[in-house]
Formats: structure tokens, C-alpha cells, sequence
């Protein structure tokens, strides 16, 4: 099928979707009245049920906490498959770029960069950690403060170098981190089997909302997430930066 | 005025498509189904908002008031999650289809590979 062709094909079809989306998404409610009753159920009772003072929290976390055990599974599977399909080939050669010669440096980072990334490593990761912490409190948790502190490690890279990431955050750590997260989910899961509850129920003391420490097994899936979160985009950092820095396929000048 | 948000989440949906249909780079391709998937984060808010509600998080504000919908929030965070994850193993795959083919084009997949 050649382009232009494809491209008529596709404006006959979308010109039939859209008139149907036009249809369909008239016949919603108006933009600001909301109709359904679950939100507005949630809304009186989670606070009083779950003390957690942020009910996205409470669906995610506890009305929904298997949906989100799948989720977290959905992020781990697909680190999976890109450190699966990033691995080196049958034809390819690695070559730690700190056993080269000095010609092998990867472009170098102005000073400017070098002391911004540093000044800002430590807030990123101390806003990253508040951020798991705090997720049944405030706008966040696991998933949002996850990828925040792998944000730190972005940092250590663009004002160092691929060595100085892979010394400060070893494959080890990250590997760690990332099965603990998704074990970790599970067994909260099951803690709630023991207590003679069901999978995933909330058996911890809920505490006063607002505090801290409250809502049950809410913060701590959300630090295991966090995490999940944090060690699985390290990871997926450290495979697309091998794929430039370290991989050779045969032939290439290095 | 009604119905915009909702044509909002119509219009990214169809224009993202259009940019997988007529896509000449894989990394392009990535980007334009990462358009087409954020309609539906915009559909999904649009429906949970209630006018005048605040945000579903009552640390400062008492419980009653009105506030928007905590279900489409929590299935919004879901939806972005999936989509990253998705776009970093879609981005994989075009750096393997990149190195067996020499080249992003999705015209030249399966062309090139006697070379």
C-alpha cells in the first residue's frame, strides 16, 4: 500500500470515527456536571473509612489496590522487556567505556551543567523521598515520587559521566529495588490473607487522617511502588545509555 | 462550549492516529501514540469534573465539599504509568528494528534485511 493511498484510506476512516466520537461524546453529560454517584460516595466516605485524607490515594491504593498490583506488574514486565530486548547481541561487543582510552569520552558537560545537575541532585531526591512519603496526604505517591528520584539519577548522569552513574547506583541496587517493589506489593497483599482478611485489605491501624502515619497499608504501597518506580526507570536509564556508550555492533569505529 | 473538553479528547485521539498512519520514523511514531493516548487522560478528567469542585484531598478542607471525581484520578495515574512504560519498550524496539534494518523508516522494515 503505497503512502498516499494509506493516507486516503485513513481520512475515509477517520472521517466515519469522528463523526461517530462526535456522536457518542455528545450525548455525555455537559463539561461540569457530573453524573456518576461513585465519586461522589468515595468523596463522603473514604476519609471516614480509610483515613487518608487524599482519596485519589485511597482508590488507587485500596479500592483499587489490585488493579494497581497489575499495574506495577504492567511497569515491571515492560522493564523486563527492555532490558531483554537492549541486551547485547550475538554480534555486538560491550566495551566499558572506563577501560578505553581518553578519545572515548562521550561529549563533556560544561561546568554550568555540572554544578546545576549537583546543586540540584540533593532537593530532587529529598523532594522525591517527601513525595512516596506523603502520598496519602498530598497530591502524589509511589508512581509520581518514583520517577522523581529517578530523575536524580538523570542528574548524576548529565553532570558526570555513564561511569560515575553506574559507581553511584550499581545495576545490583537498582535490581534490588525494583523486585523488592513488586515482591514488596504482594506482600502487603498477603499480610492481609494472615490477618484473616481478605487479599490486599487494609489490616494496619488507620490512625487519624492527616497524620503521617495513618491510613493503614496506603504509604507503605505506596513506598514499595516508589521503589518499584525508582529502580525499574534507573534501569530503563541504564539500557538505553549502554545502548550508545557501551555496545559495539561489529565494524563501528569506537 | 458544552462538549469541548470532550471534542478535545476526539481531536488528539484522530490527529495522533493520522501521525501513526502517515509516520515516515519509528521514534516519530512512538511520540504521535503517545498523543493519541493522552485524549484519553483528557476524557477521563473532563467526565469526573464537577464545576466549582476542588481537588478529592481533604487535608485543608473539610469532607463535603464539593470536589471532582477521585475515580478517574486514580485511573488517569494508571493510564499515564502504562503509557511511559509502553513508549520505553516501543523505543526499544526501534532501536533493534534500527540496528537490523539500518534505518527507522517503517516503509524499509522487512525490505532492507538481506543487506
Amino acid at each position: 500500500m503505497t503512502p498516499a493511498l494509506r493516507r486516503r484510506v485513513f481520512l475515509v476512516a477517520a472521517a466515519v470515527a469522528g463523526a461517530l466520537l462526535v456522536w457518542g461524546l455528545t450525548g455525555l453529560p455537559d463539561y461540569g456536571v457530573y453524573a456518576g454517584p461513585y465519586g461522589d460516595v468515595l468523596n463522603q466516605v473514604a476519609v471516614a473509612e480509610r483515613k487518608a485524607a487524599n482519596v485519589v490515594a485511597a482508590v488507587t491504593f485500596d479500592y483499587r489496590g489490585i488493579d494497581t498490583m497489575g499495574e506495577e506488574f504492567i511497569l515491571f514486565a515492560a522493564v523486563l522487556g527492555v532490558a531483554i530486548l537492549l541486551r547485547a547481541q550475538r554480534d555486538e561487543t560491550e566495551q566499558p567505556p572506563d577501560e578505553d582510552a581518553a578519545d572515548r569520552h562521550a561529549p563533556g558537560t560544561s561546568n554550568a551543567v555540572r554544578v546545576v545537575g549537583l546543586a540540584l541532585l540533593g532537593p530532587v531526591v529529598l523532594f522525591g523521598i517527601y513525595v512516596v512519603t506523603h502520598g496519602h496526604l498530598s497530591p502524589g505517591g509511589g508512581f509520581q515520587g518514583g520517577v522523581v528520584l529517578a530523575t536524580g539519577a538523570l542528574l548524576v548522569y548529565l553532570s558526570g559521566e555513564y561511569v560515575t552513574l553506574r559507581r553511584v547506583s550499581p545495576e545490583l541496587l537498582t535490581d534490588l529495588a525494583e523486585s523488592t517493589g513488586a515482591a514488596g506489593y504482594v506482600a502487603v497483599g498477603l499480610v492481609g490473607v494472615a490477618a484473616g482478611a481478605t487479599f490486599l485489605a487494609n489490616v494496619l491501624p488507620l490512625g487519624q487522617p492527616g497524620m503521617l502515619l495513618s491510613a493503614g497499608t496506603i504509604p507503605v504501597l505506596n513506598l514499595v511502588v516508589g521503589l518499584e518506580v525508582a529502580g525499574g526507570f534507573v534501569l530503563l536509564l541504564y539500557e538505553f545509555l549502554e545502548q550508545t556508550l557501551v555496545i559495539r555492533r561489529p565494524g563501528e569505529v569506537t | 462550549m458544552r462538549h469541548l473538553p470532550y471534542m478535545v479528547a476526539a481531536w488528539l485521539l484522530l490527529i495522533g492516529l493520522y501521525g501513526v498512519v502517515t509516520s515516515r520514523n519509528l521514534v516519530h511514531t512512538i511520540t504521535c501514540l503517545s498523543v493519541a493516548q493522552s485524549s484519553t487522560y483528557i476524557l477521563l478528567l473532563s467526565v469526573g469534573f464537577e464545576r466549582g469542585g476542588t481537588a478529592p484531598i481533604f487535608l485543608d478542607v473539610p469532607v463535603g465539599t464539593k470536589a471532582v471525581d477521585p475515580v478517574v484520578g486514580a485511573l488517569t495515574l494508571t493510564d499515564i504509568v502504562v503509557g511511559a512504560t509502553v513508549s520505553a519498550l516501543l523505543l526499544a524496539l526501534a532501536v533493534q528494528a534500527d540496528k537490523h534494518h539500518g534505518s527507522l523508516d517503517p516503509e524499509r522494515l522487512g525490505k532492507a534485511q538481506d543487506d
